[in-house]
């Protein structure tokens, strides 16, 4: 039990500069290798607490590190190569004008030698099954794909641990399977921030439950889906016809 | 959702692979840089300035029929310089000085030589910009920029344009489908109104993608320079060929300079 955790956030508070108080202390701490994913209804903080991870926002209180690496200013750099942010919206995170340099974007900011960047761009489009698709522009691309992209632009930094916001968001339902086969097959630490119930389910042994700032449950997916007391209570619900233990 | 388009900027663009498509894109900016700076130093009011027009025309009808550019595309991109024309049609009736009659109308003879080489010298410059933005995608363009030196803030406001002016324009698209749908009229009394919310609406959530995208990229490590690929060497002989379009202007303005 020695090992160093992927992620450690500690006593992590946080309040808006307009006063709004977003975090009221959170602890979590995710295993290397462990796929996590981070529950909870619209305003109870997920989106605050992911932009902790990687330094865009600075906690009042409490401490949070990568791989053992405490997030600060001096180790922004090595902070953000570690923690891998795919954000909901994939027009947001494919900005260049391909999807080899958007996928090339943060190796070549890391200061790598170009044959090591493009081996990484040729290894993560692979990695995402978009391989063949370097040289063409993400508009040309369908949602699912360039999803898929976007979930390459961080796996070519070789990140510590990958965060999703809401992957499953706006796909149809062949591109939310083939995004979880892509997702089930990568060997990195993942934390998952999701409304999608059976697909946190599906990719996840571990859910956290976080409302209100704080964190309110934290146990396997399966027993928390189960407990319909627990999921009223936090503005969760299952999609209907939907059992935790049928399925 | 909905259509996708080709892409409102590259529509400009002809895939090929004439030798004017495969010249490098910063030797193909400071071509077409060159031969607008030859065209425009002709000078106005020389006798043999039409000469020099027509030479300068057939180079850059050359350099089009080379890369594969029809004829009708070159017409339709004359459509930009509907302002010039205006301009220069109107030059020969407000112009002082000599009068000559042309079809009962007294026309100024200056005016006249004035708004023709207006119009010459944008027809030919529109022309070669023409053959340059069918000829070399629009993100070529701007490695060429950024070869050239352009700031680097810059070519990134560009670049954000092309990569951004479809989602954009999806988005206006969507918000005109969603208003229609709800028996909106734009003749309408009114309708100015609803259309410029609509305006405000588009710019506060451009203005919020931008600040999202800006969140994407300093988590992947941006640091307020955009990391650029290997820059290729380009040999002699691609600028020896991308020269030849300004050289042969230059060839004819200096002919007409020492015969005129």
């Amino acid at each position: 039990m020695s090992t160093t955790p992927s992620l450690l956030v500690e006593d992590v508070a946080f309040a808006y500069p307009d006063g709004h108080q977003a975090l009221y202390g959170v602890d979590l701490r995710i295993e290397p290798g462990e796929r996590v994913a981070l529950l909870g209804p619209n305003g109870a903080g997920k989106t605050t607490l992911v932009l902790h991870l990687n330094g865009i926002l600075r906690p009042g209180r409490g401490t949070i590190s990568v791989a053992g690496l405490p997030v600060t200013k001096t180790n922004l750099r090595e902070v953000r190569r570690r923690v891998g942010i795919v954000f909901q919206d994939p027009d947001d995170q494919l900005f260049m004008p391909t999807v080899g340099e958007d996928v090339a974007f943060g190796p070549r900011n890391l200061g790598l030698p170009e044959p090591e960047v493009a081996a990484r761009v040729a290894a993560a489009l692979e990695q995402v099954g978009m391989e063949g698709y370097a040289d063409r522009p993400p508009h040309h691309l369908s949602f699912g794909q360039r999803r898929r992209v976007a979930v390459a632009t961080v796996l070519s930094m070789h990140p510590e641990i990958l965060v999703l916001d809401e992957p499953s968001s706006n796909l149809d339902p062949a591109g939310r399977r083939e995004l979880a086969e892509v997702l089930d097959a990568l060997p990195v630490t993942l934390l998952m921030v999701t409304h999608d119930l059976p697909y946190a389910m599906q990719l996840c042994a571990r859910s956290v439950v976080l409302d209100r700032g704080v964190v309110v449950a934290d146990g396997g997916t399966r027993g928390l889906l189960a407990d319909p007391a627990l999921l009223a209570r936090h503005r969760l619900e299952l999609p209907y016809g939907f059992g935790p233990t049928r399925a | 959702m909905g259509a996708r388009h080709g892409g409102a900027l590259s529509a400009r663009y002809v895939a090929g692979t004439s030798p004017v498509h495969r010249l490098p894109p910063h030797v193909k900016l400071v071509a077409v840089l060159a031969y607008a700076l030859v065209v425009v130093a002709t000078p106005v009011h020389a006798g043999w300035a039409p000469w020099a027009y027509a030479g300068y025309l057939v180079a850059v009808l050359a350099v089009a029929a080379v890369a594969g550019v029809r004829p009708g595309r070159l017409a339709r991109s004359l459509v930009v310089e509907t302002p010039f024309v205006v301009f220069a049609l109107l030059l020969p009736f407000v112009t002082r000085g000599p009068r000559v009659e042309v079809a009962g109308l007294s026309l100024s003879e200056s005016g006249l030589q004035t708004g023709g080489a207006l119009l010459a010298k944008a027809t030919l410059s529109v022309l070669a910009a023409t053959v340059l933005a069918a000829t070399t995608e629009p993100r070529a363009l701007l490695r060429g920029l950024e070869r050239l030196r352009l700031p680097a803030a810059l070519v990134q406001i560009l670049g954000f344009m092309i990569r951004y002016v479809d989602v954009v324009g999806g988005e206006l698209h969507r918000m005109r489908v969603a208003r229609e749908s709800r028996a909106f009229d734009g003749r309408r009394r009114g309708a100015l109104r609803v259309v410029g919310a609509a305006a405000g609406a588009l710019f506060i959530r451009s203005y919020e993608r931008g600040e999202r995208v800006h969140l994407a990229m300093l988590s992947r490590g941006y640091t307020g320079r955009l990391p650029g690929g290997p820059a290729v060497a380009v040999p002699p002989r691609d600028w020896a060929t991308g020269l030849t379009l300004p050289l042969a202007a230059a060839a004819v303005l200096a002919t007409g300079m020492l015969l005129g």
